[in-house]
């Protein structure tokens, strides 16, 4: 098979101790997951019980209020609601009805937990169970938590796919799940070089509809997409189904290491590896080389967000020659980043968790070249002086696989060739 | 439990936050779970401010709510105020805060905090974003503004401007410019750019200009009850308003009224005979109460507009938005369903909206012109250039704003010559807007019909094949009037179908 990537002589970061501070943060809650869930499964709708508050955000967080009506809405929570004037279970079914009645195109509903919905303890399993019955077969409901007392940002992704796992059939069939929402195009790179490795059969969770014939069982091998699926992987794990761990498809490296560990488990030969892979792998090397220029000898510096961070950073400071100075996550699930850790190189600091104050005053001292962070901090930092990434970007735009790794390098190298391009001075 | 999916307005700390943001050393502790932080980017990113904005949240988690979110709570107070040093604080919960009732405002109040800790109570499943704002600026000037010496000059505050605004930062240099042309100092503007040290002085001001009744009317009556400060009633928006505006400010200061309209093109616009294709339009509005009703006055008097329906998102209004209604002769929309504005202007079939980002939706989906004139903002609404609503050059922009939709003058006439031509066809649109486009091939075969007679919903007329056919002849930007029109006109005479000669009845009728 192709040469194996080399560890970094350190020993890489994964027992190297991490910083975990306690203060505010900023960071997006899970609920914001729905702007690309509710795309991406496309008979699902999702109701969130909670504030205006947590309507405002759906339609902020997307950046662009999209604005046909949607397969998401907010119920939300009122006076009557909070003082126990009104059932609230009650008045949740009078919602649900009236929203059911109006668009049949729904095949599954989430009722969606949020902050107020949790601490007041409003039961939406109960309220699932309830409604499944009363609409099935046509309507699946399901429930799953988005609050931000819970969950950060892609964490509520992971809440919504493990919530769907106990109610996935039996199956005893040998096959392979791919977990983890992805844009069609990158989906489909992936299926088609499996299925030239001969890897079969492939199924995807979550699956565009609810209709598919997916099962699960103890015959189930499942490869993570994305690495913030910490509470999918362990319902799965509770279902029978095994995890191939490998570092995350990013890069050349990164989907070389991914697609081995599958093509090891289904006994794929070198030489198919090899043919499978190496038209796209010279393509990806070849991209990552031309996007990554301007990254070579710059440094980086990421806020906590997605949970992207650390397979990013490996991808930057292995393919890209960038130095990672903090790398930042909300959460460090070393079951599921651990292969990511053991390829990158010590010395970058890592931290769990956030002050976002004096993760700031460390951001300001260091000066990176590029710091990877949220919305609300990116213009405050380019003003001063500091050339940013908008974290949110990443989770919204294909940058799996080959095919995409020289596009995923040129969204970082693009803040700092602009920094580059523009002259606003007079020319004298 | 209300379903909703869109929302004009954010939630009651939101204004508070706007408040905040507009202002200079202030600082806002906001008991909050973390992601209720995605606010900032409402600032950083829809208004591209180059600071975040001055908010601590407190970020309690599930596992510290069996424990102790009040000790959360005055760290973080504590720590924002050594770290950010402000002059005064505002103190409040977020929605989930108001559930677990820490009570910010009274645990303040057992620190010692050596500024001024202004508790804010602010309702999050009852009020609004623009209540938010109105509170928290209200409780900030009855904290900290006292009855002073008036300057010795006759000045003014502008209140009512705040971050994330309609064309706040525009309007308050339009204001500032046209007073300095009378002498009229000013005082002091608030909240945008006002400090609490200035907010302290503002009694030093002979009378406030109310800019934005929305955000500081609260706090203008209360200046008006305790500083002994008149405020001004009329919103300078348009060209009568802004005339009215001068006459009340100088019957305020006892000065002779005077308006420069050396840079006022507006009335000469509207006269000049390219605007003759304005007369009459068909327009709906919608937005904040005072958008609404400043707009409502220009788009008849000032344009040669009709107002075929207006109505606000924000209840604190809708008392005067549905009297300004019954002037206007129209059925006033109060409601914050954007679903229901939608189902208004499908009903209405109005030429042109003036609405806000949302309506412009509505528009785009309806195929109907559709000009912003209200908040909720967009990052579009904070252009580059200079472009506030009020006074004059407000007027200006306002005039060039509501025509830049519309197909211009002649154009009308070739598009109803040329119906058929590749360029000039219904799906073209106005040839200045980047949607202009050739007609595609397949539009070119009418679409095969169901059924030969259509039934229009809402009324029992029905369309028959000749009549449909000859409708669509019609350029599009007065099919809808022509549509409409010709239904109230067979429904009056209790004509069930509509045939070609109906419609020409109708058009012979409603000629003009």
């Amino acid at each position: 098979m192709t040469e194996v990537p080399r560890l970094p002589t350190s020993g890489g970061c994964r027992s190297q101790p991490i910083l975990k501070q306690r203060g505010q943060r900023e960071v997006f809650c899970g609920l914001t997951g729905i702007i690309w869930l509710h795309r991406k499964m496309q008979d699902a709708f999702f109701l969130v019980i909670g504030s205006r508050t947590c309507a405002h955000l759906l339609q902020s967080a997307a950046g662009v209020m999209i604005f046909a009506e949607p397969r998401f809405g907010t119920a939300i929570l009122e006076e009557t609601d909070l003082a126990g004037l009104a059932d609230a279970q009650a008045e949740l079914d009078k919602v649900v009805d009236q929203l059911l009645a109006r668009r049949t195109d729904i095949k599954q509903l989430f009722l969606v937990g949020s902050c107020p919905s949790e601490v007041i303890k409003l039961d939406l399993s109960r309220a699932a169970e309830r409604m499944t019955e009363k609409y099935a077969p046509s309507v699946r409901v399901l429930n799953f938590s988005g609050s931000g007392i819970e969950t950060t940002f892609t964490q509520g992704e992971d809440a919504c796919l493990a919530s769907m796992v106990p109610v996935l059939p039996d199956t005893d069939e040998r096959q392979l799940l791919l977990v983890g929402a992805l844009p069609d195009v990158v989906e489909e790179q992936a299926l088609s070089l499996l299925a030239d490795m001969g890897i079969g059969p492939v199924k995807v969770l979550p699956a565009p509809r609810s209709d598919t014939d997916l099962g699960l069982g103890k015959n189930t091998v499942f490869a993570l997409v994305q690495p913030f699926l910490a509470d999918t992987h362990a319902a799965l794990e509770r279902r029978g189904a095994r995890h191939l761990a490998a570092p995350f498809p990013f890069g050349d490296e990164g989907t070389t290491a991914w697609l081995r560990a599958i093509a090891e488990e289904f006994g794929v030969d070198a030489d198919t590896f090899d043919r499978v892979t190496a038209a796209p792998r010279a393509r990806a090397r070849k991209a990552i080389a031309q996007a990554s220029e301007a990254l070579r000898g710059k440094s980086i510096f990421f806020f906590p967000d997605s949970q992207l961070e650390i397979p990013l950073a490996r991808f930057l400071t292995r393919e890209c020659g960038m130095t990672a100075i903090e790398i930042g996550a909300p959460f460090i699930h070393k079951g599921i980043v651990g292969p990511d850790l053991d390829l990158l190189a010590q010395g970058p600091t890592l931290s769990e968790g956030q002050d976002v104050d004096l993760q700031l005053d460390r951001c300001r001292a260091a000066r990176p070249d590029l710091t990877v962070c949220g919305l609300g901090l990116a213009n405050p930092l380019e003003a001063d002086g500091l050339a940013t990434k908008w974290a949110i970007e990443l989770v919204f735009t294909p940058v799996h696989f080959y095919e995409q790794a020289g596009d995923l390098a040129g969204l970082f190298s693009r803040p700092i060739r602009r920094a580059d391009l523009l002259k606003l001075e007079a020319a004298e | 439990m209300k379903l909703t999916v869109w929302t004009y307005e954010g939630p009651p700390h939101v204004g508070a936050m706007r408040v905040a943001t507009g202002m200079k050393g202030l600082h806002y502790v906001l008991h909050a779970p973390q992601g209720d932080t995605y606010a900032d980017l409402l600032f950083t990113m829809i208004e591209r401010r180059d600071h975040r904005p001055p908010v601590t949240y407190t970020t309690f988690q599930a596992r510290d709510l069996g424990s102790d979110t009040a000790n959360l709570f005055k760290t973080s107070l504590q720590d924002a105020y050594t770290r950010f040093a402000p002059e005064a604080l505002i103190v409040g919960a977020s929605c989930t805060a108001e559930l677990i009732q820490d009570d910010p405002g009274g645990m303040a109040e057992t620190m010692d905090i050596p500024v001024p800790v202004i508790p804010l109570e602010l309702p999050s499943y009852q009020r609004k974003e623009n209540f938010g704002a109105d509170e928290t600026f209200f409780q900030i000037v009855r904290a900290l503004a006292k009855p002073a010496e008036r300057t010795a000059q006759i000045s003014c505050n502008l209140i009512g401007p705040t971050a994330l605004g309609f064309r706040h930062r525009a309007d308050i240099t339009e204001i500032t410019s046209q007073h300095s042309d009378i002498d009229l100092s000013l005082n002091d503007e608030a909240p945008m750019t006002a400090s609490p040290s200035d907010i302290a002085r503002l009694g030093a001001a002979h009378f406030n200009v109310l800019l934005y009744p929305e955000t500081a009317e609260s706090a203008a009556r209360w200046m008006e009850r305790e500083l002994d400060q008149p405020y001004t009633k009329t919103v300078p928006i348009g060209v009568g308003a802004t005339r009215d505006f001068v006459a009340e400010v100088a019957s305020i200061t006892g000065c002779d009224p005077y308006l420069d309209e050396s840079r006022l093109r507006l009335p000469w616009y509207s006269k000049s005979v390219d605007s003759t294709y304005l007369t009459g339009k068909r327009v709906f509005l919608f937005g904040d109460g005072t958008h609404v009703a400043t707009a409502a006055r220009i788009a008849r008097d000032e344009m040669g507009f009709e107002v075929v329906g207006l109505g606000c998102y924000n209840r604190e209004m809708a008392r005067p938005i549905r009297a300004l209604a019954r002037d206007f002769g129209v059925e006033a929309t109060i409601t914050d369903d954007y679903l229901e504005v939608e189902r208004v202007i499908e009903a209405l079939q109005p030429e042109m909206i003036l609405g806000t980002q949302m309506e412009r939706h509505i528009g785009k989906r309806l195929g109907i012109p559709c000009a912003v004139i209200s908040a909720p903002v967009h990052v579009q609404d904070f252009p580059a250039r200079y472009s506030p609503q009020m006074g004059i050059e407000g007027a200006n922009v306002i005039f060039d704003t509501w025509v830049h939709p519309l197909v211009m003058g002649l154009e009308e006439h070739l598009l109803h010559m040329f119906r058929d031509d590749f360029e000039f066809h219904d799906a073209a649109g106005p040839s200045h807007h980047g949607g202009h486009a050739p007609k595609p091939e397949a539009a070119s075969e009418p679409p095969p019909q169901e059924a030969p007679v259509q039934e229009q919903q809402g009324t029992n007329v029905i369309w028959l094949e000749d009549a449909e056919r000859e409708l669509k002849k019609i350029p599009f930007f007065v099919r809808g009037k022509a549509r409409r029109n010709t239904e109230v006109f067979a429904t009056e005479r209790g004509v069930s179908q509509i045939s070609v000669d109906t419609l020409y009845e109708a058009k012979a009728h409603y000629a003009r």
